[in-house]
């Protein structure tokens, strides 16, 4: 059975989602680049768990609502998805801008949710440790940096050129990317005042050669969220959803499994 | 028709290889290539060509905003204007950019140019513009507030200009419990001339052309064809607004190199004008449209376009197009009689040195365009006009 597919209207904003499976409610926040498509991982997922994915508002076939300015705008319209979705006791997982909504609706409010993971998530600062500037990078560079194998940057540049129609949605993810962090740059100057709220379990997930969000910040997390564990994984690069799909999945339905019990 | 002599200041003196290291002349070329003794000399002779232009008879001379980077050596406009303000005596000072956006306080741009105003006693021309997508770059400013901050900036300074103070601003980039601008604007009936230079926007022409405003649409280097294009586009917006554009509301800027004959023209600019299309101007796209700093539709033509043609600029298909004018004073004069005939802009901004352009040949090109070439299209436009 293939996934569905439905558009809601939240707060006067259409939104795209995608869900599939059944058992605890996963909620998945997408990064920079969109969720237009179902991936492996999700497929994965949707095995032991109810798998919700939504494009966020100014991503993909949701709405640009007017109001979105920031990521407090986005982590907001997040907690009236909450309600309007009826969710409860939600497995909140989110990677690069993904993880930092992810834990920027936690610091607000977590009553809703029974664990967080985030994925190379942005949103602090490390002193000395630079991001990678995905604003210059070109095409190529995006699919090189963002992969440690290159074998999956050659498939992503093999991949025939978008279509106008997928252009658009390219151009607007990465302007509602451009909203949301360019400056300062992938930075909540107080998000680290507040990720002691994180009272949930929560599982940090990095790759160790991560070239958009270095591994370096992968420590702060962890220290800033109390009750948080670190997972690295090797030979990976910012999206290990991807590159290391099965280690992924065991890594996020093992934690989901161990602490909701 | 109105003549300008128009200046970037580029960094003549760049080691052109830099290319074999570098993907830009801007943002990132390590500020290690500039040598200030150069520099120094180079500011100085920039600003003696300006100051030429005056004696010459140019009706304006224009300055404008750039940062980081080696194209154009003006990151405060300002400075530039005050010197050549107490230099000059008559000619028109445009400063073609303050790039609003980039400023967290655009009211220091509503002070410098009501400073300007002031000491050259209403010879300020005041540009506005966004900058170009390079600088949301090298001033981390966020392209996808361009627009918005755009705006915003350009209401606030008008209100600076125009409204007793103190004043109350409140915007959402910006706000003020105490606009009261010190010194007022000398052309205070009501502001001084506002000028837009674009690349060519639709958006823009719109709003330029609005009853409201009546602003100066400046097209920047582009092609004939773009040119007449986005000129036909601001008349027949104005006509949609129910009156008719004059020539005083559309300018073209572009680079201008004569000389005696058309082949010693085409030989001495060669080299400099390909320094600064294929040198001073290379940026990747990245750079150049960062998210947000045209619209998605916009961006989709440009991705396409760029998917279509990705031809080196050379003097040749710079000539062919109409972007560059080159050549003997009648070719030149031949040129911009048709094009001012057919396209019917009111202001002409020459960039007359370029790229490398050495200061003996853009003396020279300032002399032989101001005797052989201006008279005689003041005359001839005169002529149509009465």
């Amino acid at each position: 059975m293939s996934f569905t597919e439905s558009t809601e209207t939240i707060t006067g904003c259409k939104v795209r989602f995608m869900r599939k499976g059944t058992g605890a409610p996963l909620l998945f926040l997408h990064g920079a680049s969109g969720a237009s498509r179902w991936l492996p991982f999700m497929e994965k997922l949707s095995e032991t768990h109810e798998v919700i994915v939504p494009e966020h508002p100014g991503f993909g076939a949701s709405d640009s609502p007017e109001w979105l300015d920031n990521i407090s705008d986005l982590a907001f319209f997040y907690l009236d998805v909450f309600d309007h979705l009826d969710l409860e006791k939600v497995n909140l997982v989110g990677t690069s801008i993904g993880g930092w909504l992810a834990a920027e609706i936690a610091i607000r409010n977590a009553t809703k949710l029974s664990s967080l993971t985030v994925v190379a998530p942005a949103g602090i600062r490390v002193k000395g440790v630079r991001k990678g500037d995905v604003f210059m990078w070109n095409p190529e560079e995006t699919a090189r940096n963002l992969f440690h194998d290159q074998a999956f940057a050659e498939a992503m540049l093999a991949a025939p050129p978008p279509s106008k129609e997928e252009m658009e949605i390219l151009l607007r993810n990465k302007l509602t990317s451009a909203k949301l962090a360019w400056e300062p740059r992938f930075l909540n100057p107080d998000l680290h005042k507040w990720l002691h709220r994180i009272s949930v379990p929560t599982l940090i997930v990095w790759g160790d050669d991560d070239k958009a969000m270095p591994v370096g910040y992968a420590p702060a997390w962890r220290d800033l969220i109390p009750n948080s564990r670190l997972e690295i994984i090797e030979n990976c690069g910012h999206v290990p959803q991807i590159e290391k799909a099965d280690r992924f999945v065991e890594l996020v339905s093992g934690f989901i499994g161990e602490v909701t019990r | 028709m109105k003549f300008y002599f128009m200046h970037l200041m580029p960094y003549a003196d760049l080691d052109l290889s830099y290319d074999e290291k570098h993907n830009s002349a801007w943002v990132t070329l390590p500020n290690t290539y500039y040598d200030p003794k150069k520099g120094h000399q180079l500011y100085n002779r920039y600003l003696d060509e300006l100051e030429y232009a005056d004696q010459l008879g140019f009706d304006g001379i224009c300055v404008n905003e750039h940062h980081s980077n080696a194209y154009g050596l003006m990151p405060i406009p300002g400075v530039m204007a005050g010197a050549l303000a107490r230099r000059t005596k008559n000619v028109k000072i445009a400063i073609l950019g303050r790039a609003l956006p980039l400023l967290n306080n655009p009211l220091t741009i509503a002070e410098e140019f009501a400073m300007v105003d002031n000491i050259t006693g209403g010879r300020l021309i005041a540009g506005m513009v966004r900058g170009i997508g390079a600088e949301y770059h090298s001033w981390g400013v966020n392209p996808a507030f361009s627009h918005e901050r755009f705006q915003e900036a350009h209401d606030l300074i008008l209100q600076a200009w125009t409204k007793p103070g103190p004043s109350v601003f409140e915007g959402k980039h910006y706000n003020f419990e105490y606009v009261n601008v010190w010194p007022r604007v000398y052309q205070d009936n009501p502001h001084p001339p506002i000028w837009i230079p674009s690349q060519g926007s639709s958006e823009t022409i719109e709003w330029a052309a609005h009853p409201d405003r009546k602003y100066t649409y400046l097209q920047t280097f582009a092609s004939v064809a773009t040119v007449a294009r986005y000129m036909k586009m601001y008349k027949d917006v104005a006509a949609g607004y129910g009156y008719e554009a004059t020539e005083d509301q559309l300018g073209w800027s572009l680079p201008l190199y004569v000389a005696e004959t058309d082949e010693i023209a085409r030989r001495e600019a060669k080299e400099h004008i390909e320094a600064f299309l294929q040198k001073f101007l290379r940026m990747p796209m990245e750079m150049l449209l960062p998210p947000g700093y045209t619209s998605v539709k916009s961006m989709v033509g440009a991705m396409s376009a760029k998917a279509g043609h990705s031809m080196k600029q050379t003097i040749d298909s710079v000539i062919e197009e109409g972007k560059f004018i080159c050549g003997s004073p009648a070719t030149v004069r031949e040129k911009l009689e048709e094009y001012q005939a057919q396209i019917g802009f009111g202001h002409l901004l020459t960039l007359l040195q370029f790229g490398t352009l050495p200061a003996e040949l853009t003396r020279k090109n300032m002399e032989i365009y101001s005797k052989e070439v201006m008279p005689y299209l003041r005359n001839v436009t005169a002529r149509r006009v009465a």
